[in-house]
């Protein structure tokens, strides 16, 4: 077969686990960071920091019953959490992750793939992971209403709301640094700021990186915006009847688009994988994209949540008119 | 190879699941056949080399349908089947098949390879999004204003009809205050 091929199917197995296992340890993180926060210890009986808590959560996650309510739709209500890991692992392919390499000729049965940096290389990258993940909330949406449950569908009724809310957002503050750079591709946008920290995005669009955050945070259902699972007000939301893997699936999706979100973030505002000084581009990546990560964490611990009507006046009365005004400005810059 | 297994795949499953949308009873199976088939739409852009208006496709059609949503779950038990009340299914019939046969007459009838050609052919170099945007600001400059101009009618037309009383908030007003006219 092709190498690429080969290659590719090697990067998107790779990207498959390391991704999930990442999803699992990043639920040890935030109950970590949030435990410190709030002058707790966290997770600490289980193995040594209580770091096999993340095996023992998974255990649990594998062996639990799953119920299925007995009113509820069951293919869709099966479907749902499909849906929200698929659309965010699909999302996750149209990202570039790690430099291009070429598995040594010595290996047996792989030797000579190559595996590319990027698994679908698409020329518009970032309109194709914001839809995909736009997509992804088909699966709250579909779950809230096939579980014949009331604060299901209070739930899936929040997801069109926030849906509706900060999809335009996120498109217009994306448009302004895709005016500067003239392209879509992310590949470009990394090439853009090339030049080292003096050359990154942020400090030309500083609004557009702050409106970018928090529509990103409203995406992924964080915390000043986690309408759709607000426990103090409608249980779980859309959660309330899963249990097991499938509500497992649902937290993977969301930790997936956790680690998406940042990585545009780092790619798009703050120079991608490109060098800083003596540190190398692999681990510059890395390291920004474990800050947006604490970033979240951080806000979680340090806001509370807002109410629906809030979330949408805040989206369409400021921060749309805000995204507007700084395309214009930006629009006569570039003219100019 | 791997295109015309995509392209098949791609076509049975869109027909499938706009079929279901037709003949399903069920809000939920109609409105999630609706929106995937929509979504399997975006990848025969995709085959055909039009990234740009492939993901258009799916980020257009992802928000649309899930205003659809909104309103299945305002008017419908969505986990229960919908009575349908159709009179006629004469009628049903006659207009269905008529407009099939119509549509098929339509798309069929350059059926020669000759007669279809690229009336503005793209520029060789350019990528997807430019393609796109020399051929909008050129040739369709007049309808893409006009549909500019639609648009901002329609907006302002949603604004005056729903900005009635927007200056008082229903959630900040306690429940007493409330008055309820529909109430009998």
């Amino acid at each position: 077969m092709d190498a690429l091929v080969i290659g590719t199917i090697i990067k998107v197995v790779l990207v498959l686990l390391v991704v999930s296992a990442l999803a699992g340890f990043g639920t040890y993180i935030e109950r970590k960071v949030l435990a410190f926060m709030q002058r707790r210890l966290g997770p600490a009986h289980v193995g040594p920091f209580g770091l096999l808590q993340i095996a023992a959560d998974g255990i649990k996650l594998f062996t639990k019953e799953d119920i299925i309510p007995q009113n509820a739709n069951k293919f869709i209500f099966s479907l749902a959490p499909v849906i929200t890991a698929a659309t965010a692992f699909i999302a996750l392919s149209a990202v570039p992750l790690f430099p291009t390499f070429i598995i040594p000729e010595s290996l047996p049965l792989i030797g000579g793939a190559i595996v590319p940096s990027v698994i679908a290389d698409v020329n518009i990258g970032i309109l194709f992971v914001l839809g995909m993940m736009a997509a992804g909330l088909y699966g709250p949406l579909l779950a809230g209403m096939a579980q014949a449950n009331k604060w299901g569908i209070l739930g899936s009724a929040r997801t069109a709301i926030q849906f509706l809310s900060y999809e335009v957002v996120t498109g217009l503050s994306v448009l302004a640094p895709i005016m500067l750079v003239g392209s879509l591709s992310l590949i470009d946008f990394n090439n853009a700021q090339i030049g080292g920290v003096g050359s990154w995005i942020i400090w030309q669009q500083p609004i557009a990186f702050v409106l970018f955050l928090i529509a990103g945070f409203a995406e992924t259902n964080r915390t000043p915006f986690d309408l759709l699972e607000h426990e103090a007000e409608i249980i779980s939301g859309y959660v309330t009847e899963y249990s097991g893997l499938r509500w497992g699936m649902f937290f993977i999706g969301e930790y997936s688009n956790m680690f998406t979100i940042s990585i545009l973030a780092a790619v798009i505002f703050c120079g991608g994988y490109g060098d800083i000084g003596f540190i190398p581009g692999w681990l510059a990546l890395l390291l920004k994209v474990v800050f947006f990560f604490f970033l979240m964490l951080w806000v979680r611990a340090s806001w509370p949540h807002i109410r629906p009507d809030q979330l949408m006046w805040l989206c369409w009365k400021v921060l749309m008119p805000l995204a507007v005004i700084n395309i214009v400005i930006t629009g006569i810059v570039v003219m100019i | 190879m791997f295109e015309q297994i995509a392209f098949y795949l791609f076509s049975i499953l869109t027909i499938g699941l706009f079929l279901v949308t037709v003949l399903s009873n069920n809000i939920l199976y109609a409105m999630t056949s609706l929106a995937s088939g929509m979504v399997l739409i975006a990848g025969f852009f995709f085959l055909s080399g039009a990234d740009f208006l492939g993901v258009v496709q799916l980020i257009v059609y992802v928000g649309a349908v899930m205003a659809l949503y909104a309103f299945g779950m305002m008017f419908f038990d969505v986990t229960k089947v919908v009575k349908e009340n159709n009179t006629s299914n004469v009628l049903v019939f006659v207009f269905g098949v008529s407009i099939a046969l119509l549509m098929v007459a339509m798309f069929a009838a350059p059926i020669s390879p000759e007669v279809i050609f690229a009336s503005v052919p793209p520029e060789p170099n350019a990528t997807n999004p430019e393609a796109v945007g020399m051929v909008l600001f050129t040739k369709y400059l007049v309808p893409f204003e006009v549909a500019a101009v639609m648009l901002l009618i329609a907006m302002i037309g949603g604004i005056i009809l729903a900005g009635k009383k927007m200056d008082k908030s229903l959630t900040k007003t306690e429940d007493e205050n409330i008055i309820q006219k529909d109430v009998k």
